[in-house]
């Protein structure tokens, strides 16, 4: 169980923060981990906060219950910042990775207590640009595997290429827009 | 040779189904099932396996056309969940008393009220007198091996009786892991064909479906199914030897787990077994002489096996994940407290109920279990014996 890393994901329903999570269990998967991806679900609704899980291990993972004491926390929509705690038992060796255009140091006041690596990324901007509407989810997932190396990185690139060549076979023209937004982010992403 | 994946368990129940291309689906949908018939309708949709895909209004329908379908001699699933399996009440009594052996993908998930989307097992322990085969599922491998397992349990000319294969809702079915899936051919050669011996439309050796039972003749049908329910037990463990001879993974009745010189064991079913089996892995490496046992036979009980597991312990948590308003436990505690009877040195029982609509079971609460199982057995005493966990103040 040491060597288990588990990641808690906060976004609002409709923004695609479980499939950023399934993404990444997909991810780990080809690495040749065991993965765990999991939705938490509430009464469903657009925009109400969501939270996913991902427990990513070298033995397969039996524990079946949510995370408390993750080691990275990914925030998709920054407004959650005003009413969820997402640092809660968030490990201080591990990092927050939060969707927003401000810097690290802007961001961390707003983070309680927490004294671990703050992380910022522009996903929407990125997004917006790049694919020309909101979509934050496929940077969000970019910047995360980034800053928890849980998959090395130049494998998950080539990894998510065929990802979405499987998942958008009948649009292809969406699948470069996607990598570029992928490779983006793991360049932006400040790590304070 | 397995093959590598990683699916939810409701991807995994629906892969199984279209490897086994039954005659007929009754589909309906309800949360948290309903990616089963929608994945299934796209297997028929792009023609990947022959079923009759029936889209009815009402799940009281859907299992009606499985009864149909079964009676007229063909191989029928469907899936469900809670209120879902509550509205085909009366069928699954008519299903398990006609020997129709229907296999239901049950995705357990409380029943209302209030409101709840979220994994309990009181939709299928309400119905565990229903006369139903029920294999309960641990994890994704798990429901997908189950399902596999259900037809030739549930077809085998001396047991004739549906099977309800249970995974925890969302817990498992969206859940996606690591899992094994076979060959189709393999897959094909274990379930094998189904060719009942008496039908509807068999004209040289037709079944009368849905007669009236007198008196006389009532109680004899009942013991018919009693009958069943007993075969069924030397069916299942068959299944299962088979099952491992052909794709290598072991089932029984239930897995014992580090019992063998256990003094506290814990007993429980579905997908908090595995957070279970962490905990025990955590205290065994601190020295403590603790077990698990995972029930994955419901129905039939299989008391006589779980007794003798259990002699050699001094107390046993036995864990609900259903409430039975009995003011007496939980129906797990209820079949296993029974079954421990007549050990000549019987283990202190208490029975926690937990997980009710959701929510969560964790390792901290499995440790605070075992923690009080040792009280028990320091004190001699398991008063009081009927307890629940995890609800507020």
């Amino acid at each position: 169980m040491n060597n288990t890393v588990e990641i808690r994901w906060h976004g609002r329903g409709g923004q695609g923060a479980k499939t950023a999570c399934l993404l990444l269990a997909d991810a780990a998967f080809s690495s040749g981990k065991y993965v765990q991806g999991f939705p938490e679900y509430g009464p469903e609704r657009m925009g109400a906060p969501i939270t996913a899980y991902n427990r990513i291990s070298d033995d397969r993972c039996t524990v079946h219950s949510n995370i408390y004491n993750p080691d990275y926390v990914v925030v998709v929509d920054e407004t959650l910042l005003e009413s969820v705690d997402v640092t809660h038992g968030l490990n201080p060796d591990g990092a927050i990775i939060i969707n927003t255009d401000k810097t690290p140091d802007e961001i961390r006041p707003m983070l309680s207590d927490y004294a671990g690596k703050v992380c910022t990324i522009d996903a929407r901007a990125i997004s917006e640009e790049i694919l020309g509407k909101n979509f934050p989810n496929t940077p969000m997932l970019a910047a995360a595997v980034k800053v928890s190396g849980v998959v090395e990185p130049e494998r998950f690139v080539s990894d998510m290429r065929a990802s979405f060549q499987h998942k958008f076979a009948t649009k292809p023209q969406v699948i470069e827009g996607n990598m570029l937004a992928l490779t983006k982010s793991m360049q932006e992403v400040k790590v304070g | 040779m397995s093959i590598r994946d990683r699916l939810s368990g409701n991807e995994a129940v629906a892969y199984a189904m279209k490897q086994i291309n039954p005659d007929v689906m009754g589909a309906f949908p309800i949360t948290p099932s309903t990616e089963i018939p929608q994945y299934f309708a796209q297997y028929v949709a792009n023609g990947e396996v022959d079923t009759e895909y029936v889209t009815v209004e009402s799940e009281h329908s859907s299992m009606s056309t499985c009864i149909g379908a079964e009676a007229a001699g063909a191989r029928a699933v469907t899936a469900t969940s809670s209120c879902g399996m509550a509205l085909m009440w009366e069928l699954l009594y008519v299903a398990s008393s006609y020997r129709l052996p229907v296999t239901l993908a049950l995705v357990n998930r409380a029943l209302t009220g209030p409101i709840n989307i979220n994994n309990d097992h009181s939709d299928s322990m309400g119905a565990r007198d229903a006369g139903w085969i029920q294999i309960y599922a641990e994890n994704n491998q798990e429901a997908y091996d189950n399902f596999l397992q259900a037809m030739p349990i549930g077809e085998n000319p001396d047991v004739r009786l549906p099977v309800m294969v249970c995974q925890d809702g969302f817990i498992t079915s969206h859940a996606v892991e690591n899992i094994e899936l076979e060959e189709d051919a393999a897959v094909k050669e274990f379930v094998g064909e189904y060719n009942p011996e008496h039908y509807l439309l068999k004209h040289e050796n037709p079944l009368a479906v849905g007669p009236y039972g007198v008196s006389p003749y009532y109680m004899e049908a009942k013991m018919a199914q009693v009958q069943a329910m007993k075969n069924a037990k030397k069916v299942i463990l068959e299944v299962a030897e088979r099952f491992e001879k052909t794709f290598g993974r072991k089932y029984g009745f239930f897995e014992t787990y580090r019992m063998e010189d256990a003094e506290t064991a814990m007993v429980l079913i579905g997908s908090s077994a595995g957070t279970a089996r962490a905990t025990v892995d955590k205290l065994r490496a601190e020295g403590r002489k603790v077990g698990m046992i995972k029930i994955r036979v419901f129905r039939p009980f299989p008391a006589e096996e779980l007794a003798e597991a259990l002699s050699g312990v001094k107390a046993v948590a036995i864990m609900d994940k259903a409430e039975s308003f009995s003011d007496n436990g939980g129906p797990l505690f209820a079949d296993t407290r029974a079954a421990l009877y007549d050990l000549d040195n019987r283990p202190l029982t208490v029975n926690y109920v937990y997980g009710l609509g959701g929510r969560d079971f964790r390792v901290e609460d499995a440790t605070y279990i075992f923690d009080e199982l040792d009280k028990i057995v320091a004190s001699g005493s398991a008063k009081p014996y009927y307890r629940h966990i995890g609800q507020r103040g």
